[in-house]
């Protein structure tokens, strides 16, 4: 009799059950709007060109080797990336109450937090400090913080179904009514699944509750750069908590903005009351660590760092303010690497100049033709989410589908919750080979300039004939 | 009544805006106690004695004393570099050829179990990651009691490592302070009373920290009282190779428990034997009655893996695998890890033979007899403080010195400072 004869067969993960379901169909018109990784305009998966530069150099430097990374991570990585989550001039940071601790991507962030928050956390392993995620939120924060030990997990109001948007009054009722040191896990953008954030008005309202009910603020930030193309813009929430004082933890993924999904580069970032305080929580951090994976991997965290800590490198993977318009020289010279973006939307602005709607830049500074605009690794993929988001809405609009659409184009990430019912999901999935999950979310990454005129008539469809 | 905001925002440099929480939340978080095994490394590194030496942690090191990039990962790395990989998640279990090649590594590539279908084997963040996701796993789902019986001693990341996992520690008499030996008979003595049903946990080979392994016909006698007892098998195998030279013979005791019929569970690390120690690459196998239930055994694992860290780390996994599955990577891997073992053998005798001349009437045998990384002196806390103090010598205080920072040019340095403190 074996002594595991009685271990239940356990439900598969619905994300990925979705793709191996896509990857059965034989539908030559099939499309995967399921699981969470960027594609290029041809469906495929994009390794960032800064990042194979930097691979390269790591192959070919002889003196590097494969010895064990510090418990908590390569130093250069982890500060390097507190600073791009708080900012390079944060006062937080100068003022060295700002810690970082290296995680398997944004996951093993999470749950080292997790783990930390339980143990030292209201109390001493108090599991029963109620831990609050959002209605509805990524299907593994729940799970993340139950294996961690807490006992009270509880959805806080977000989607509001009916109107397609964010319920704030429902948000911070539940906020005033959690009792106090309650744990909030907060999107810090691009909320998974819906892809609707805060405005930073409704954040500041969020923020005066939680200050004044005590309760603990942990940011999940995994799409940081990728959600609007700007770092800065992305990182708002957390900066303004920051400034208002709060001592928060960041769980940190850079498998979306730097495309390194497999490589697991993840950084917890703790900002502290004081040095003192930080030390102290870094300590039990390591004792956490030891007993989950002993230190963290090496390779993704090179890649990220070298990338964070050098200029030149930095400015391929993001460029501030969108753009470096090239010159003539500039051109010349760069024109066998493959940085260049082609402008797919040139048209002629009011003003008569030549303006690209995806970059939204005008190019009037730029004389050569084809017109061309270096922009980091970054823009390019959150540029081709906004023109993917901007042409399904209008090809939906185009068709007279019922409804409004405009969400698409409000919501911003990677993601967007349709608001197909289950019923028209399943429409969609059986009918017509395009996968997406119950919840009617879509990954607007499988989405491409080939595919979309197919999909937008598939929702027309699951629309008009399902109820 | 002033706002304490607005006067933040006027005179900026003049208030802290976290003096609005009166106490920082984290007043009662402790001070963790520092790591003993990297407390020594500290140390080492403030010494500024040039002849210091540093035999703390396990990581191998060449006769110079630098760290070791097997040939044959900086082939596989090539290899990898040249075909351009994407950069997409792998499955929860982790990359499918790495997990059948790392089975076939511990278990034999003509193993009944591979064949039949019986054993589920998933990717781990190295040897930690894995006896984490078993520890866990036992913890879900082991109908037995909650004990898990280690070694006396142990790595000392077991007990805090089962501890956190929910299980609770005991010992078994292993290491024999009087022989620097096996303490055979206190072994069975211990193991004939532990519970039905209970968690042993067996290094596989080069027994860490003693370097102390029973001798195959030992091994047999503690796979039939084990199974008399009906206890539930934890290998610990994470010196494939690296002990004697030879990944089969390293293997034996996990294969002798198979084939006499334990179900094991095993945790595999390839930091050591293919340098790979900062890629964290690593495996657990459970081996079931079938082939349905190591599939539901598979699911399960799934679930407890994918809230740590979703999928594991690919390219580690990549480098082992390419080793494994390239035929001339596979014999030069085999090569160097016989290469490392023999230095390390090489240096055990060179110290023996260094404290001889030193004119040492103690018995120094058990160095020579203790396999693998470590070597268990024999030395006791006052002797090994002296070693430091004196001679710069870091080690552990338990008399626990890794062979792998001994070399040619320092072994009779070495054994000068422990004739020094032990005559």
């Amino acid at each position: 009799m074996s002594i595991f004869s009685d271990v239940p067969q356990a439900p598969p993960v619905a994300v990925f059950k979705l793709t191996a379901d896509f990857r059965e169909d034989s539908h030559p018109q099939k499309v995967n709007l399921g699981v969470g990784a960027y594609r290029t305009d041809d469906s495929q998966p994009w390794v960032l060109p800064v990042v194979k530069k930097v691979e390269r150099l790591i192959v070919e430097d002889d003196s590097l080797n494969h010895e064990y990374l510090p418990i908590l991570g390569l130093p250069e990585f982890r500060s390097a990336s507190s600073k791009v989550a708080l900012g390079d001039d944060s006062p937080a940071i100068k003022e060295n109450r700002v810690g970082g601790v290296q995680a398997l991507g944004g996951t093993g962030a999470l749950r080292i937090g997790a783990e930390f928050l339980r143990r030292w956390y209201n109390g001493t392993n108090n599991t029963a400090t109620p831990v609050y995620v959002s209605a509805p939120t990524w299907e593994n924060h729940n799970a993340v913080f139950a294996d961690a030990g807490f006992k009270d997990i509880r959805p806080y109001h977000y989607w509001d179904a009916a109107k397609r948007g964010l319920d704030l009054a429902g948000l911070l009722d539940d906020l005033e009514k959690a009792p106090e040191h309650s744990i909030f896990v907060l999107h810090a953008c691009a909320h998974n699944p819906t892809g609707t954030d805060p405005t930073q008005e409704e954040w500041k309202k969020i923020a005066e509750i939680m200050k004044r009910r005590k309760l603990f603020v942990f940011f999940d930030s995994a799409y940081q750069g990728f959600a609007s193309g700007s770092l800065e813009k992305d990182a708002w929430a957390i900066r303004f908590f920051v400034s208002e004082g709060f001592e928060l933890f960041v769980a940190q993924s850079f498998s979306k903005n730097f495309g390194l999904y497999n490589e697991r580069v993840g950084n917890l970032t703790v900002v502290a009351q004081d040095n003192e305080n930080l030390t102290r929580i870094l300590s039990q951090m390591e004792k956490i660590v030891r007993t989950t994976w002993s230190n963290p991997p090496s390779q993704g965290a090179r890649i990220v760092s070298k990338t964070l800590n050098c200029p030149e490198l930095f400015a391929e993977w993001y460029v501030p303010n969108g753009h470096m318009p090239l010159t003539s020289a500039d051109i010349i010279a760069e024109c066998l690497t493959d940085y260049f973006h082609f402008h797919m939307n040139v048209q002629n602005s009011v003003f008569g100049e030549k303006y690209c709607s995806c970059c939204r830049i005008y190019l009037s500074f730029i004389s050569l033709s084809p017109p061309l605009c270096r922009k980091g690794n970054v823009k390019t993929m959150a540029d081709r989410v906004l023109l993917m988001r901007d042409q399904l809405k209008s090809k939906l609009q185009a068709l007279g589908t019922p409804g409004t659409w405009d969400h698409i184009t409000q919501q911003i990430g990677m993601f967007s919750f349709t608001g197909l019912n289950p019923k028209q999901v399943e429409y969609m999935i059986k009918e017509k080979h395009v996968y997406l999950m119950a919840s009617g979310r879509i990954n607007m990454c499988g989405l491409t300039t080939k595919n979309i005129d197919y999909v937008a008539q598939s929702i027309h469809e699951a629309v008009t004939k399902v109820q | 009544m002033y706002s304490f905001f607005s006067f933040k925002h006027s005179h900026p440099h003049h208030y802290s805006p976290a003096l609005f929480l009166y106490s920082s939340w984290w007043g009662g978080v402790q001070m963790g106690p520092p790591d003993p095994i990297l407390g020594v490394t500290e140390a080492f590194k403030r010494d500024t004695n040039p002849k210091k030496m540093n035999l703390g942690v396990g990581a191998y090191r060449d006769d110079q004393g630098k760290p070791f990039v097997l040939s044959c990962v900086r082939k596989a790395e090539a290899l990898i570099a040249a075909k351009q990989l994407d950069k997409e998640y792998l499955p929860i279990g982790g990359l499918g050829e790495f997990t059948k090649a790392c089975a076939q590594l511990a278990l034999g590539a003509d193993n009944e179990v591979l064949k039949s279908g019986r054993s589920i084997t998933v990717q781990t963040i190295s040897g930690t990651g894995s006896l984490r996701i078993g520890a866990n796993f036992l913890s879900r789902f082991h109908g037995g009691p909650r004990d898990v019986y280690l070694p006396k001693p142990s790595w000392g990341n077991h007990t805090p490592i089962f501890r956190d996992a929910g299980m609770q520690l005991k010992a078994y008499r292993y290491y024999d302070p009087s022989t620097c030996g096996f303490d055979f008979k206190g072994a069975l003595d211990d193991i004939s009373k532990i519970p039905e049903q209970s968690v042993i946990l067996l290094h596989a080979c080069a027994h860490n920290p003693t370097g102390v392994d029973p001798k195959p016909e030992q091994w047999k006698e503690i796979a039939d009282l084990v199974k008399k007892r009906n206890l539930l098998v934890f290998f610990d195998m994470a010196y494939q190779g690296f002990a004697s030279g030879d990944i089969d013979r390293d293997a034996w005791s996990v294969r002798y428990f198979i084939e006499q019929g334990h179900n094991i569970v095993l945790s595999q690390s390839f930091a050591k034997n293919m340098g790979l120690y900062g890629e964290r690459v690593g495996g657990f196998t459970v081996v079931c009655n079938d082939a349905d239930e190591a599939k539901r055994v598979e699911s399960q694992l799934k679930i407890l893996i994918r809230p740590i860290y979703s999928n594991p780390p690919m390219n580690g996994a990549r480098i082992a695998t390419t080793i494994l599955n390239t035929p001339d990577l596979r014999s030069l891997w085999l090569e160097e890890v016989h290469g490392m073992a023999n230095r390390i053998i090489k240096m055990r005798e060179q110290l023996v033979a260094g404290l001889k001349k030193e004119g040492s009437t103690h018995n120094w045998q058990h160095v020579i007899d203790q396999i693998g990384m470590f070597c268990f002196t024999g030395l006791k806390p006052e002797q090994v403080e002296r070693l430091t103090k004196e001679f710069s010598v870091y080690m552990t205080k338990d008399g626990r010195i890794s062979m792998a920072g001994v070399s040619s040019g320092n072994v009779g340095y070495l054994a000068h400072g422990i004739h020094a403190v032990t005559k």
